[in-house]
């Protein structure tokens, strides 16, 4: 069997289901994702296994041609984890999304139902190929397909409100784009390839790649939402349906997130930028206070959930400085901490998404000050909520936890003791907004009115996506050595 | 020398003031003809830095089939109330955004100015590598060869443009004819254009794409091309927009990039390789993706400029 494959059949496979999804119409797109997610997850647990068990990166060159003449997928540790956790959240949402989006047998096709599923296919083609790629021009590809396939989930339902919330999404999306690709020209001008395993051998801190790696730094922030970048996430992400919402929050920000990890310690492995991490860390403080206090002061439930991924983004890029300025222990303790943010925040945000659009759907609004009764009616979605909430706050045992505490010691180990404060003040904070929902949703209200007949089945699955992130938690450290496998910034 | 030197000189200053005018101007549709005029004037300074192929897509998607969109968008604004003046840019925005934009301009230009001489360069690898593709045109060669992955997920992007088009059907519309109703018209340049240039437009695609093989041209520009031949007896009234469910319609959509995908994955079987061509395969198979490729791409380029159906009135 050739191994080899699996990273290209994780990217193809979704691009050819949704290439099929549009003559197929949206009864059929729907079953051919349903059919495809257990696919998907079997291709991903495949990856996983290789590269855990052979330590080494899986790597193909397409169509046989090498670097830098052609180009070669490489699935890493890091695409490995990365994968793994889009095909258990996409999988999941997939079968939740069926009530909203579903068609019955005869029924005539909906808009909705035929946009929505090749565009959940193609988001998933596209966070694949953003983490197996290792050319900058296929990373442009990605980052394309990834904004397409976000921006319309942002504004199914038609509102207006909705509709502009895309709009200012695209327009921060393809500044984005336009400012990454700019970076990309100016890199192939400077070392004549885009392949990054052989930028990390070439390229030195010449004023063109350096220009280059600002620049696109600055388009990927804005795709990724890091404050002062971040204005479009919270209405694009809130309203949005709660499906949909899900995968934004927890999966396409991530996508351009691992791309600066693939510039920053992939591209520029051989030349540290402390400083400029510094800058980077910095907003990233900056994202976990004042997008946990913007969360504190919502009066709508989904909002408040969209600024905790404001604040919960800026700890992803705490793990810069700590990786400019150590090696060794210290390196790798921080670089594991930024990926099981990175993955736990997923499973954490997708949870508390969907329960948070259960329980819109069940009150028919979501005002947080009218939510009492909530634990009473449904303790299942309430009980959801607070595990990710607990995982979001970094409460042990939680995937939060491990993450935090690894930046936390690895801040420490660091001599950059500044960044820990900022890790526990933001977990205060975060604690204070889960407790507000917690806390009203506990209190005696009004019952709410009668559930919908499929709602035990989406209870579980925003139950068993909330459970992942606190499992993490439980995971051997041993088990996360999987995502220091192939890092370009430590192999000789 | 100098005439050339004076010449560029010229080409430049006009694609500045061009650049210029189009963010300046007050009214939309000043902006996109202004948009049009300044992708032509790009395309020219493609051809005169010996990038035929560049230019020949600047003119045909970047400044005819975009110019065509942003018109259309022009239209539809018509109807619209204007903008209230609270969504307008204050002045200190507009001196941040502009001071970032300056900004940018000269660390780019810095930047190509510190760029190593001679620039690194992939081109005496592609023309090494050449005969092994039996293709003779490089750039083709790269697009459906060494980096045929792009272009394949590019492909797919623009079926998602379409989509993405179709997700934005206002209420009641779904299911019907693709963009506005176009009245007939009887008379003008339009009228005789619409007429005459067709069966011209068709063969001139034809002949792009099949000497894209070995000459500047290929499937992008011969889509672009073939979708202007559909769109102006469209925008004439005299041929008839498809419904959005109508199944050949999304057959047609979906069989190039299904076929790219495909024959990339029976690369992967038979070479062990995605996007391996078998030895001796690699010209019939690079054409019959390009013809099929063509097809689905003109008609979701015409797809994306009729716009998504409205509802019945």
């Amino acid at each position: 069997m050739a191994w080899d494959m699996l990273p290209m059949l994780a990217v193809m496979l979704p691009v050819l289901a949704m290439v099929a999804a549009v003559p197929l119409g949206a009864r059929g797109a729907e079953r051919l994702t349903l059919a495809y997610a257990p696919v998907g997850l079997a291709l991903a647990i495949g990856i996983m296994l290789v590269v855990q068990l052979g330590g080494v990166p899986i790597r193909q060159e397409l169509g046989h041609w090498a670097p830098p003449l052609g180009i070669a997928f490489r699935a890493d540790g890091l695409a490995a984890a990365m994968l793994l956790t889009a095909a258990l959240i996409i999988g999941a949402i997939a079968i939740f999304a069926r009530a909203d989006f579903g068609t019955a047998a005869g029924a005539a096709e909906r808009r909705q139902a035929f946009a929505f599923w090749p565009l959940l296919l193609g988001l998933w083609a596209a966070i694949n190929l953003a983490v197996v790629a290792n050319d900058l021009f296929t990373l442009y590809v990605a980052l394309e397909l990834l904004t397409f396939a976000a921006m319309p989930l942002v504004c199914l339902d038609g509102s207006r409100a909705t509709l502009q919330a895309a709009l200012r999404y695209l327009m921060f999306a393809l500044l984005g784009s336009v400012l990454y690709l700019l970076g990309v020209a100016l890199i192939y001008g400077s070392a004549g390839t885009l392949d990054i395993v052989l930028l990390a051998q070439r390229v030195r801190g010449d004023i063109p790649v350096m220009i280059a790696i600002a620049v696109m730094t600055a388009g990927l922030l804005a795709k990724t939402a890091l404050l002062p970048l971040h204005l479009w996430l919270p209405p694009a992400h809130a309203g949005a349906p709660a499906a949909a919402s899900a995968v934004l929050s927890a999966l396409v920000v991530k996508g351009s997130f691992v791309l600066v990890l693939r510039l920053w310690f992939g591209v520029m492995a051989r030349v540290p930028m402390p400083d400029a991490a510094q800058i980077l860390a910095g907003l990233g403080a900056a994202a976990i206070l004042l997008g946990s206090v913007a969360a504190l002061g919502q009066a709508r439930l989904k909002l408040l959930v969209a600024y905790s991924t404001v604040a919960q983004i800026g700890y992803l890029f705490l793990m810069f400085p700590l990786l400019a300025a150590s090696a060794g222990e210290v390196a790798a303790k921080a670089w594991t901490g930024g990926v099981v943010q990175a993955v736990s925040h997923a499973f954490a945000k997708a949870a508390m998404f969907l329960a948070a659009g259960i329980m819109a759907a069940r009150f028919g609004h979501d005002r947080i000050a009218d939510l009492s009764g909530a634990g009473r009616a449904m303790p299942v979605t309430l009980l959801t909520f607070a595990l990710a909430g607990l995982s979001l706050m970094g409460v042990p045992p939680s995937g939060g936890f491990a993450a935090k505490w690894l930046l936390l010691s690895a801040a420490i180990g660091a001599g950059q003791w500044w960044w820990a404060l900022v890790i526990l003040g933001g977990g205060l904070l975060t604690g204070g907004y889960v407790y507000r929902v917690l806390a009203m949703g506990l209190r005696a209200g009004d019952p709410a009115p009668e559930p919908a007949p499929v709602a035990w089945q989406r209870d579980g699955i925003a139950l068993a996506l909330a459970l992942v992130s606190v499992v993490l938690g439980f995971l051997p450290l041993a088990a996360f050595g999987l995502v220091q496998i192939g890092r370009l910034d430590v192999s000789p | 020398m100098i005439p050339a030197l004076a010449a560029d000189g010229l080409l430049a200053a006009g694609i500045l003031a061009l650049a210029l005018g189009c963010v300046a101007t007050r009214r939309a549709f000043a902006s996109a003809a202004l948009f049009i005029a300044y992708g032509l004037l790009l395309a020219l300074a493609w051809a005169r830095l010996d990038a035929p192929d560049v230019a020949l897509t600047e003119a045909s998607i970047g400044a005819g089939l975009s110019g065509v969109l942003l018109l259309g968008g022009v239209r539809r604004l018509e109807g619209l109330a204007e903008p209230s003046p609270d969504a307008e840019t204050g002045p200190l925005l507009t001196i941040l955004i502009g001071i970032g934009c300056a900004a940018l301009t000269v660390a780019i230009g810095a930047a190509v100015l510190l760029l190593p001489d001679p620039t690194p360069s992939l081109a005496p690898q592609v023309a090494a590598n050449l005969a092994t593709t039996d293709l003779g045109n490089p750039v083709t060669a790269v697009l459906m060869s060494f980096r045929a992955l792009d272009t394949l997920l590019e492909s797919a992007v623009v079926l998602l443009a379409v989509v993405c088009v179709w997700a934005l059907t206002p209420e009641g519309g779904w299911g019907g004819v693709a963009g506005l109703r176009q009245p007939v018209v009887r008379d003008g340049p339009l009228a005789l254009l619409a007429r005459v240039l067709p069966p011209l437009g068709i063969v001139i695609a034809i002949h792009i794409l099949w000497v894209g093989a070995d000459a500047p041209g290929g499937k992008f520009q011969a889509a672009a091309v073939l979708a202007a031949m559909w769109l102006m007896p469209w925008m004439a009234g005299l041929a008839p927009a498809p419904r959005i469910d109508a199944r050949w319609l999304r057959l047609v959509l979906a069989a190039g990039p299904a076929l790219f995908i495909l024959i990339g994955l029976g690369g992967a079987l038979a070479e062990g390789a995605f996007l391996a061509y078998p030895p001796g395969w690699a010209k019939p198979l690079i054409l019959a993706i390009e013809i099929v490729l063509t097809a689905s791409i003109a008609v979701a380029l015409a797809l994306l400029v009729m716009g998504p159906p409205e509802p019945p009135r």
